[in-house]
């Protein structure tokens, strides 16, 4: 069994290809597989990543070596705990949303299930190939192959969508080729690829201004990518018109993994003493700030549901890369380092890819898209309503939720590192958030339909939605309470602290 | 003088990869038309292909095949990573392009249109 487990990097990447594969065989068959098909493979790759994260914890990283090449010529897959710990929430988001994509694909693109289950185990792919890959190459193409299969899900609606995949596709290519042109100029100074050689190489060259110019290429390149304020103008119209799982996979996941790149390659292949010598995360912690404001606003000014969500979405990033940007100067036990940042990427990835699926939900029963049509729907889908409350209080930061906790550790780092301004910018984004989702709530449950039958016909009727439909949806929410008593039990924080101590970002008592 | 030719003429690769890095840049963001937009996006990432090919080259270097007896007469060669890194980077352009130019196909059969701001307009009739 420990042998075996050696192995499971490169599965859980094979058997995603594979079945992408199987699935478009077999759909020609018949109709009825490529759900099952799909879902079977993200569960045995959901057990496979609990299985790594276990063997991480107790035994310590996995190396692989592709082909049984050397690491600094060969690729090399290497999961340590941060991997494994983004590894297990992206599956798990994974497995929910292609349960829930079943009865709602086949209610909203009924001609095109085959080849959507397809991309969306090319999705997998690509999402699990970012993160266990130890190669900055091979990054690169796995980026690419998650956003290619990305840009193809969200135009699969056709209409506007295919102009919002558009755009992302432009702008994401550019990302992508920022870094690109950044992994270039690393090339060209040390001659390798693998992080771990880097890591060793790079040191002596921190005063390099071409190494420089390669960090600040990864960031702009990875900042469009993870959709970061100023460059996130392709992400509300992309979450907006995508089918609701991919909404859910889009901003739960796919741009969280492109924060764990970047977190790989400042920490990692960088290091902290490199992020010390220039002001960089000063300058990311103001932009996140302005990010987070802005998001907020803007959410409140949105009329449609998904793109008020989409734009929350943008705020949230900015409460991730805050929580970056301050992990080198908070030390302290329990809000020390990454732990902030990693936290609230995984309460990100359960609130809103509950909301989402929520919004879906909406979508796939009545057709609604905007916020004001939501009335009465509180009487008529009382446990989708319940879940989406949950989820949005949440956001909203109503302890123990998981929104709660992260905020409560990114204003105890703020206070940490003498940057009083973030904690009054957490306090407003809270009370802007309570603004944009109390209306949602407000017209789910106070507001009437028109005409007073309506509303006593509407009363009578309930109208949920299929079951495996509303469990995906029940259990995120549910998570999002246990989630955050866990974190508030410290139970889960240790994991977080062995990659604090594996970057140096923690205070050795 | 001494300074351009410095700069300029001994490094003209990475000049050349520039200039052509801000041609496309200019097409994708300024280039009403979706398919010269992708033309620029073909063109930026040719840039970076050019320069990361021009990394590999190695003065009087020949063909990357090892042989013993070459090694011996002195022979050197170019160094082959950048040319296998950039043949996956070609892939991953040409499925780019690839999805984009199918994209811009099924916005003409929804649309009647490849410009830019006819689409958006014509989409928010539609709402």
């Amino acid at each position: 069994m420990q042998t075996a487990i050696q192995h499971f990097p490169v599965l859980i990447v094979a058997i995603s290809l594979v079945s992408a594969i199987s699935i478009l065989v077999a759909g020609w068959t018949n109709k009825k597989t490529p759900p099952f098909i799909s879902i079977t493979t993200v569960l045995a790759q959901f057990v496979a990543s609990i299985l790594i994260l276990n063997h991480v914890l107790t035994k310590g990283p996995i190396h692989y070596w592709l082909g049984g090449w050397k690491p600094p010529w060969g690729i090399e897959y290497v999961v340590d705990v941060l991997n494994a710990y983004v590894l297990v929430i992206l599956l798990f988001l994974g497995l929910t949303c292609a349960v829930y994509s079943k009865r709602s694909i086949e209610h909203e693109l009924p001609q095109k299930t085959v080849s959507f289950y397809a991309l969306y185990q090319l999705l997998i792919t690509g999402l699990c190939g970012v993160t266990v890959t130890g190669d900055i190459f091979n990054m690169y193409v796995f980026i690419e192959i998650m956003s290619l299969s990305a840009y193809a899900l969200i135009g699969s609606r056709g209409k506007i969508a295919l102009k919002a995949s558009f755009t992302y596709l432009v702008l994401g290519s550019i990302g992508a080729c920022f870094f690109l042109l950044g992994i270039g100029f690393l090339y060209s100074v040390t001659g390798s690829l693998n992080m771990h050689d880097l890591s060793i190489l790079l040191p002596p060259l921190y005063g390099n201004k071409m190494v420089r110019a390669a960090f600040v290429l990864f960031i702009v390149g990875l900042s469009v990518k993870m959709a970061f304020f100023p460059l996130h103008t392709w992400l509300p119209d992309a979450h907006a018109f995508a089918p609701s799982e991919i909404s859910a996979m889009l901003s739960g996941i796919i741009i969280e993994v492109c924060t764990y790149a970047f977190i790989r390659l400042a920490f990692s292949v960088f290091s902290v003493n490199f992020l010390t010598l220039l002001p960089i995360f000063d300058i990311l912690c103001w932009v996140a700030g302005i990010a987070i404001i802005m998001g907020s606003l803007l959410a409140m000014t949105q009329f449609n549901l998904k793109r008020m969500l989409a734009y929350s979405s943008v705020a949230n990033m900015g409460y991730i890369m805050l929580a970056v940007g301050l992990s080198t100067s908070a030390k302290n036990f329990p809000w020390c380092g990454l732990t902030p940042a990693l936290m609230h990427m995984l309460n990100h990835a359960l609130m809103k890819g509950c909301l989402f699926l929520v919004a879906g939900a909406f979508i796939y029963k009545a057709d609604l898209w905007n916020i004001a049509e939501l009335r009465g729907l509180g009487r008529r889908m009382p446990y989708t309503c319940a879940a989406f409350v949950i989820a949005a209080i949440s956001m909203i930061g109503v302890p123990p939720s998981v929104g709660f906790v992260s905020k409560l550790y990114i204003i105890f780092a703020s206070l940490e590192a003498k940057k009083f301004a973030f904690v009054a910018i957490l306090l407003v984004s809270s009370l802007l958030n309570l603004v944009y989702f109390w209306r949602v709530i407000e017209t789910m449950y106070m507001k009437r339909e028109e005409g007073e039958e309506h509303a006593h016909a509407s009363m009578n009727s309930r109208d949920e939605i299929p079951l495996s439909m509303l469990i995906p949806v029940l259990g995120l929410a549910s998570l999002c309470m246990v989630m955050g008593v866990l974190w508030l039990a410290g139970i889960t924080i240790p994991i977080l602290n062995k990659v604090n101590a594996m970057f140096g970002l923690m205070v050795v008592r | 003088m001494e300074w351009f030719i410095e700069e300029v003429f001994a490094k003209y690769n990475y000049w050349i990869s520039i200039i052509l890095m801000l041609i496309g840049f200019y097409a994708m963001i300024a280039k009403d038309n979706l398919i010269k937009k992708i033309i620029g996006l073909n063109i930026f990432q040719t840039a970076i292909f050019l320069f990361f090919i021009s990394l590999g080259v190695v003065k009087g270097g020949t063909a990357p095949i090892v042989d013993e007896e070459m090694v011996s007469k002195g022979y050197v060669y170019v160094n082959p990573l950048p040319h296998v890194l950039i043949l996956t980077a070609i892939v991953v352009a040409v499925s780019t392009t690839a999805v984009a130019l199918s994209l811009i196909i099924r916005m003409y059969e929804e649309y009647g249109t490849i410009q830019e701001e006819e689409i958006i307009e014509k989409s928010r009739v539609k709402g």
